[in-house]
């Protein structure tokens, strides 16, 4: 069952392209990344979803309801958290939390107190006081305060420190083992790939590749360091290699394809070291870019 | 009815500051009424010195006597529609571009309501503030006549029909800025933009009484609602009064059409 499904979205603003025939799906109950550099289209896909924009041509649905003409009914099930937070600057903290609990039609006192606590918020300043950090963590007290079928983050960790960060990554993970599904958007690598279990890379308004992270980490790239001398670039100018790179006594690259064939290479030569990696997720991401 | 009650309370905030000063505009006015009536022989020969393009301008002259109440009262109503028109642009230009202004509306507009449903409360909620004004526009009115009117009499029912063209006034001044509002991206100074229109479509009326001649007249609300010519007529203009409603129509179904579909764009 996929509680998104992104059918052929385009969206130009003017004539200046936002996205152009995106489409993926987010299984419900996943952690779904959606990675890209800044201008991707990440915040463009997510804000037609939030029907916060509205598409040039193209569908969206969630929960099998459409994003355009039903979006109040869905956002019913949506926690969404912005990159950057803002709020009305006279209220108090917890004023604020009560009246975007008010649109649910449910009680949210509880979980407002329980997030606040988790998060180590301070309920009784006014918005305009609090620092950058803090505002940030109205926002995800306020995104999740009505326990959401749907968690939407885009960017969500700048602002936060490093521990804090570690504990909404929890939060986040304990709402998922709760059964909410999460769209995870994000420029940090590191965090999707300790996070997600499936990413969709997002390059220039397209959509490029969806794959399981795990996938997209081992089976596809190996990156391979060679120490030692006289080592001939020609030799691995083969199919399959690619990034080769050859400096003083070193060279490496990226190799996808048959194992033995590389090991055979390898064979003849004089070696001090080597080194066989699975590259990090940054690595395969620039591999992406290029 | 959420965001409704929450707009309203931001208005009540600075509603009673409008309130105050009109109440105290009207009896600071009408406080020198006294001297006008008493004398009015005096006050029309110096008026009669004046050119008549200025008094024109100040809307004096053109349909009763200032010596009398309804005389004194329209033109100092002029002042008041002068106010009004300023709060009411500004309610109007501020309502729907606040939260973009603000970068609250990614709040609001995730939040499971529809576009209609905040179009709708947001403007309940400017209309209600605009009517409570109306009440502070009645008191103030009858207080400062009653403080000061002494022995004069005058056609009350006359003044009941002014006070009544109000809400229409301040209508039109707030679709402008409705209107201006859903075909800007962004507006920066909401109170230079009602400032702006409140005193240029004021200065423009003035220059149509000076020049003559309906044309300017059509560009300017002030013209419509005409204090001068309600009192002594004792009924709205019908024409002027239609295109009134025809503006407010329109641009509160232009502005609503647009609205709804309007791109929230990010920071």
């Amino acid at each position: 069952m996929n509680c998104i499904e992104i059918n052929q979205l385009t969206k130009y603003y003017s004539k200046v392209k936002g996205i152009e025939d995106v489409s993926f799906q987010v299984r419900e109950g996943e952690i779904f990344g959606f990675i890209g550099p800044n201008g991707a289209g990440k915040s463009t896909t997510i804000r037609t979803l939030l029907g916060l924009i509205f598409p040039t041509s193209g569908s969206a649905t969630i929960f099998g309801k459409d994003c355009i003409t039903q979006g109040h009914e869905i956002r019913k099930d949506i926690g969404y958290l912005p990159s950057e937070v803002f709020y009305y600057e006279k209220m108090k903290v917890i004023d604020l939390l009560k009246y975007a609990g008010s649109f649910y039609k449910k009680d949210c006192s509880k979980r407002i107190y329980e997030l606040s606590e988790i998060m180590e918020l301070n309920l009784n300043r006014r918005i305009e006081d609090l620092s950058y950090g803090n505002k940030k963590k109205v926002g995800i007290v306020q995104g999740l305060l009505h326990e959401p079928k749907l968690i939407v983050l885009d960017e969500p960790t700048s602002g936060l420190d490093p521990l804090m960060q570690q504990r909404f990554f929890e939060l986040i993970k304990s709402e998922n083992k709760k059964g909410a599904s999460v769209f995870f958007s994000s420029h940090i690598l590191s965090e999707v790939q300790h996070l997600c279990n499936r990413v969709a890379i997002i390059k220039g308004g397209h959509v490029i590749q969806v794959e399981d992270v795990k996938t997209l980490r081992e089976d596809t790239y190996k990156k391979i360091t060679l120490i030692g001398e006289s080592i001939d670039l020609k030799t691995f100018e083969i199919e399959g290699v690619t990034e080769l790179n050859k400096s003083d006594h070193q060279l490496d690259f990226f190799y996808k394809g048959d194992v033995n064939l590389l090991v055979n290479k390898i064979q003849s030569l004089e070696l001090k070291d080597i080194l066989v990696e699975n590259p990090s997720l940054e690595e395969i991401f620039m591999h992406y870019y290029k | 009815m959420i965001i409704f009650r929450f707009e309203l309370k931001n208005y009540m905030r600075t509603l009673w500051i409008w309130a105050i000063s009109i109440i105290a505009l009207l009896i600071l006015f009408m406080a020198f009424f006294p001297v006008m009536a008493e004398d009015s022989q005096m006050m029309d020969k110096i008026l009669e010195n004046y050119p008549e393009e200025l008094l024109k301008a100040f809307g004096m002259s053109e349909y009763v006597p200032m010596s009398t109440i309804p005389g004194y009262y329209a033109f100092l109503f002029a002042f008041v529609q002068l106010c009004m028109a300023v709060q009411s642009a500004y309610y109007g230009f501020n309502f729907l571009s606040v939260e973009e202004r603000e970068r609250t509306a990614d709040f609001l507009f995730s939040k499971p309501v529809s576009r209609r449903r905040i179009f709708v409360e947001k403007y309940g909620a400017a209309l209600m503030a605009l009517l409570l004004t109306n009440i502070a526009l009645w008191v103030g009115t009858y207080i400062s006549i009653e403080l000061f009117r002494g022995a004069n009499t005058f056609e009350a029912t006359h003044i009941l029909i002014l006070l009544a063209s109000m809400p229409l006034f301040q209508l039109v001044f707030f679709s402008i800025g409705l209107i201006v509002t859903v075909f800007t991206r962004k507006i920066g100074s909401v109170i230079s933009y009602a400032m702006g229109v409140a005193f240029g479509l004021y200065m423009l009326n003035a220059i149509r009484s000076i020049v003559g001649g309906k044309f300017l007249g059509i560009l300017s609300p002030y013209y419509y609602f005409e204090p001068g010519y309600i009192l002594s007529e004792g009924s709205l203009n019908f024409m002027w009064t239609l295109l009134a409603i025809l503006i407010i129509g329109l641009a509160t179904g232009i502005g609503y059409k647009r609205y709804v579909k309007r791109n929230i764009h990010a920071l």
